[in-house]
């Protein structure tokens, strides 16, 4: 169905430039804050505006290209919106917006310091986002990768408090070595290929390495992705980056760093390995068994997790895996109910980690155990919260079900009933480790006389929206944009390549 | 009539200078730097016009004082020599500018001295890149040498203990490169590269050459500080007057290890070298564990001085491992990584220099997030030189490691890449460990208490000769990198040896 090709446009580089030129004016009006976030605002918006404009063409097969220059005999900085990359930028800019306004309330109902390197960090690891998701080639794509870890450090650290510093610490001891891992594998593939161009279907053949070889190159690009998406036993970074403010661990930690990991994953097993060669050597075992472990596990850890924020981290840790697990099953419903799990999850995960800010900036509260009644004096929190929960549970009509449901349905197309039995373990896993908080906030008895008490308005806004579009699109998956239209294309275009020139 | 004495000028106008110098000195005080300054900037246009002249009309052979070879000495500008000696002169006038200030601080009553034995040294330096004859390489080292030693131990009595050793050291290397090149006269009856290079191809490398060729080699490796040859460096590079090191640390390991790749790939048949003799397989091991060695080490240092130190032996490590790849790419890797080590090591030391002027103490400890705010450009200076070093696109540093990358591939060497790897993240721990420090309060202070929220930052970086260079250099890596395809095509590209 894919017939591509692609025209020099420079609407690629405009999308990823406009924060880095937004990272400017941010860093000259620290003086002045309402200028200041009024800067990263208008660059969100004609950030997503320039990614939607790309949409129509990449659901027809036109994919704007932009060239940079070369940095390596035939091979360019370059950036290509094809349908896999808009995709994940519409999620990411889309979701920069949204937590845009909510850092607004976050920072100053906090009184947080630096807020000027706060912001400015942020927009240029939109840019390195950006920059991944349109890579169109491994170098490009691992020159934002790294840029994305420097650029998220400052955030990790943002408290400036020893566990913040101990927690970017780690990040960076597990992030950096993942870039030169990946970057080994890329310096390998380009010698026995001479091309670094991703390509749907796979740009890799089977005679170019030994079989030995392939597992080795597969286990090195993994292990190059698998730290930002979080598979074990690479994850307990992410954990301790929740030391960061909570705007940050919303949209860095359940949308743009771990999905700029799993992302990772889909263009490995899709536009460099190809369906054919993750089954024919093995592949998809290796990466199936590390996923479909990892979701049980997290899943567990979760549970025993006190404090709210690491317990949605570790549901972070299992709900990447899902979208992990989906690919590795190379069926057609498998990689559209990843796609669809990677849009449904960045929604929920960010709605539930926004609630958690809200918590804690209005009524300082950081643990589960300490919850008990606050439903009734934050409603809407956590209102938007229940929903998060129930979508990540999987319960219609909440976006995740649709996810789950075309991931259950690949595992069957795949014969695959031990992977359909992890979804559905999980899925019990994750009511378990998401019902009791809701049932704390709304059905214990409150310590105090629980009276109406929202958190501002810039907080309970974004929140709130996050979580009427996660039902929306559990219930009208293409109604405002064309995700399921994208994700079912993009799961065709890897699996029916057009064959190469 | 210039472009043919392109080769000689340089050396030329640089012991020109440094003859000037004291001489106008009796009449104008201040003038040292100033002309110091003229001469290397006017150096570094002239090699501008050199490098271009070779790129585009072939190298120039220049016979020194019409004498022709093999009886005279022979100087040869082309490509490799035209980039080592640009790079050179690039850099030197940069550090030159910077030392306006800090030579009177720390050396009084000596500056003038100090300009003559720089420029003394940069001419030295200048001629074992462009010399074409054995015996005068051997000449220039020694003058290099000694004009090295007058400025690294000059200052404290540390800085002479330091040197004293590294003048024993450094002599031994000297003598040991003598001996060799005896024993390849010996062999070969001549001292001129051209020449012995015209014999070895006929004769084919003799046993004799090859007890030379090891002589050279160790000796070289002396003197460019290749582990396990290291020892004399931390102490000289941490005790030396500032200026002294950022001008010496940078260039002079470069230049022996432009003395190694000019006589093993050049002067003798690479393919021997490459693959009937164990050199380059000794000179690549020796590079990867001087590679984490260097590495481990700078972990260990509290002295910023010390640690950039190690990290040197660290990253000459890299350029041998390249020489050692013994392909293209290694070599690509290798004379890449000559230059953008020499760049960022040159930042490096002109940020510790700018702490030095400040009056801060060089204790990694001592470092704090207040300079952040009274030295940002020093600070964010050192921060772009140090991602350049951990390797981190799009700058220069990431680069040079993806083709030495490349080319441990093609040699299907998973040693070498596992080092690259692993010293790419143990370069993160000792620069985030500076980098952690001049942007973040101490874990154990409340950063509300210390941070005077709107108190006017005292700027500390406060002369222009300060800021400039480390922010020209800051600026050149991030151009290094992103030009670096345009290097390795128009200059390195036409340097590869024969048969490469």
């Amino acid at each position: 169905m894919y017939p591509t090709y692609e025209y020099a446009s420079t609407v690629p580089a405009a999308a990823m430039l406009v924060s880095l030129g937004a990272m400017v004016l941010i860093l000259l009006s620290s003086k002045s804050p309402n200028l200041r976030e009024a800067w990263t605002l208008l660059a969100g918006v004609v950030k997503f505006a320039l990614v939607v404009s790309l949409i129509p063409g990449a659901l027809a097969g036109r994919v704007a290209a932009f060239e940079f220059l070369e940095i390596a005999p035939g091979v360019s900085l370059s950036l290509k919106a094809d349908a896999l990359g808009v995709f994940f930028a519409l999620i990411a800019s889309a979701l920069w917006i949204v937590t845009s306004i909510y850092s607004i309330g976050y920072m100053r109902g906090n009184a947080e310091k630096k807020q000027t390197r706060y912001y400015a960090s942020f927009a240029l690891s939109l840019s390195a986002t950006i920059g991944i998701a349109f890579a169109s080639n491994l170098l490009t794509f691992v020159i934002f990768y790294e840029l994305l870890t420097l650029a998220t450090y400052p955030l990790v650290v943002h408290k400036e408090t020893p566990a913040a510093i101990r927690a970017g610490r780690m990040y960076l001891a597990y992030a950096l070595t993942a870039g030169l891992v990946f970057l080994a594998g890329t310096a390998w593939v380009y010698l026995a290929t001479g091309t670094l161009e991703f390509q749907a279907g796979g740009m890799l053949d089977a005679d170019m390495f030994s079989a030995d070889g392939m597992r080795i190159l597969f286990v090195l690009f993994l292990a190059g992705v698998g730290v930002k998406s979080g598979i074990m036993p690479l994850h307990s970074w992410l954990p301790a980056a929740m030391v960061a403010p909570t705007p940050v661990s919303a949209l860095l930690h359940a949308v743009a760093v771990v999905k700029s990991g799993v992302f990772g994953v889909l263009r490995v097993v899709g536009f460099v390995f190809g369906p054919e060669l993750m089954v024919s050597a093995g592949l998809d075992v290796i990466l199936a068994v590390l996923a479909g472990g990892t979701i049980l596990l997290a899943s567990f850890i979760a549970m025993r997790q006190d404090n709210l924020k690491r317990r949605l981290a570790y549901s972070t840790v299992g709900h990447l895996s899902y979208i992990v697990l989906g690919a590795a099953l190379i069926t057609s419903a498998g990689f559209t109910g990843s796609l669809l799990h990677l849009a449904a999850h960045a929604l929920m995960k960010i709605t539930l980690f926004m609630c958690a800010g809200a918590i804690y900036v209005h009524m300082h509260k950081t643990e589960i155990s300490e919850l008990d009644g606050m439903g009734r004096a934050m409603p809407w929190t956590f209102g938007a919260f229940t929903i998060g929960a129930l979508g990540l549970a999987g319960i219609p009509p909440i976006n995740g079900f649709v996810s789950k449901f075309y991931l259950g349905m690949g595992a069957l197309e795949g014969g695959q009933v031990v992977v359909l039995a992890i979804f559905l373990v999980s899925g019990l896993l994750n009511a378990g480790y998401f019902f009791p908080i809701v049932i704390r906030a709304f059905f214990r008895p409150s310590p105090q006389h629980p009276v109406y008490n929202e958190a501002s308005f810039w907080m309970v806004g974004p929140l709130c929206l996050t979580a009427a579009l996660a039902v929306l699109f559990g219930l009208f998956p293409d109604l405002l944009a064309p995700v399921f239209t994208l994700a079912s294309g993009i799961s065709a275009e890897i699996l029916n390549p057009v064959p190469r020139p | 009539m210039i472009p043919e004495h392109l080769a000689v000028l340089s050396i030329v106008l640089y012991f020109i200078g440094a003859l000037l110098i004291p001489l106008l000195a009796r009449f104008a005080r201040g003038m040292s730097w100033t002309l110091a300054v003229a001469t290397s900037g006017g150096i570094f246009i002239l090699n501008l016009a050199g490098i271009g002249g070779v790129l585009a009309a072939g190298s120039i052979r220049y016979a020194v004082g019409g004498w022709a070879p093999p009886i005279g000495i022979e100087l040869v500008l082309d490509p490799l020599s035209a980039f080592f000696v640009l790079m050179m002169s690039g850099l030197a006038c940069l550090v030159l500018v910077h030392s306006r200030r800090l030579v009177p601080e720390e050396l009084p009553g000596r500056v003038t001295v100090y300009y003559s034995a720089s420029l003394l040294m940069l001419g030295a330096l200048t001629g074992i890149v462009l010399t074409g004859d054995l015996f005068n390489l051997y000449v220039f080292l020694e003058i290099a040498a000694l004009a090295g030693y007058a400025l690294l131990g000059a200052g404290t009595a540390r800085a002479a203990v330091a040197t004293f050793r590294y003048l024993i050291l450094g002599t031994v290397g000297a003598s040991l490169y003598l001996l060799g090149l005896g024993f390849l006269y010996l062999a070969s009856g001549t001292l001129n590269m051209a020449d012995l290079s015209a014999i070895t191809d006929v004769t084919g490398l003799e046993p004799l050459m090859v007890i030379g060729l090891v002589f050279i080699v160790a000796g070289m490796g002396l003197k460019m500080a290749l582990f396990p040859l290291h020892l004399w460096l931390p102490d000289v590079y941490a005790s030396a007057p500032s200026t002294s090191t950022s001008l010496i640390a940078p260039l002079g390991t470069k230049v022996a290890a432009y003395v190694l790749i000019r006589i093993l790939f050049y002067v003798m048949d690479p393919d021997i070298i490459r693959y009937e003799l164990p050199f380059t397989t000794v000179l690549g091991l020796l590079g990867a564990v001087g590679i984490i060695w260097g590495s481990i080490m700078a972990i260990a240092q509290t002295d910023l001085r010390r640690m950039l130190a190690y990290s040197s032996i660290a990253q000459i490590g890299y350029i041998a491992l390249g020489i050692g790849l013994g392909n293209v790419h290694g070599f690509i890797g290798a004379i890449l990584h000559a230059l953008n080590h020499a760049c960022m090591k040159a930042g490096l030391f002109l940020v510790s220099g700018n702490l030095r002027a400040a009056g801060r103490s060089q204790e990694i400890a001592a470092l704090d997030h207040t300079l952040q705010r009274t030295m940002p450009w020093t600070t964010a200076g050192f921060t772009l030189a140090a991602l350049s070093m951990i390797g981190l696109p799009p700058l220069a540093g990431f680069f040079s490691k993806w083709y030495l990358l490349l080319g441990s591939w093609e040699k299907s060497n998973w040693i070498f890449i596992i080092v690259i790897v692993v010293s790419s993240l143990l370069n993160a721990v000792y620069f985030f460990r500076v980098i952690e420090r001049l942007y973040l309060p101490k874990g154990d202070v409340k950063p509300a208490k210390d941070d005077p929220a709107g108190a006017p930052a005292v700027r500390l970086d406060r002369h222009f000769t300060l800021v400039v260079p480390v922010v020209v250099i800051g600026a050149g890596l991030l151009l290094l990198g992103l030009a670096n395809l345009a290097i390795v095509r128009v200059l390195i590209q036409p340097m590869l040896p024969e048969g490469f």
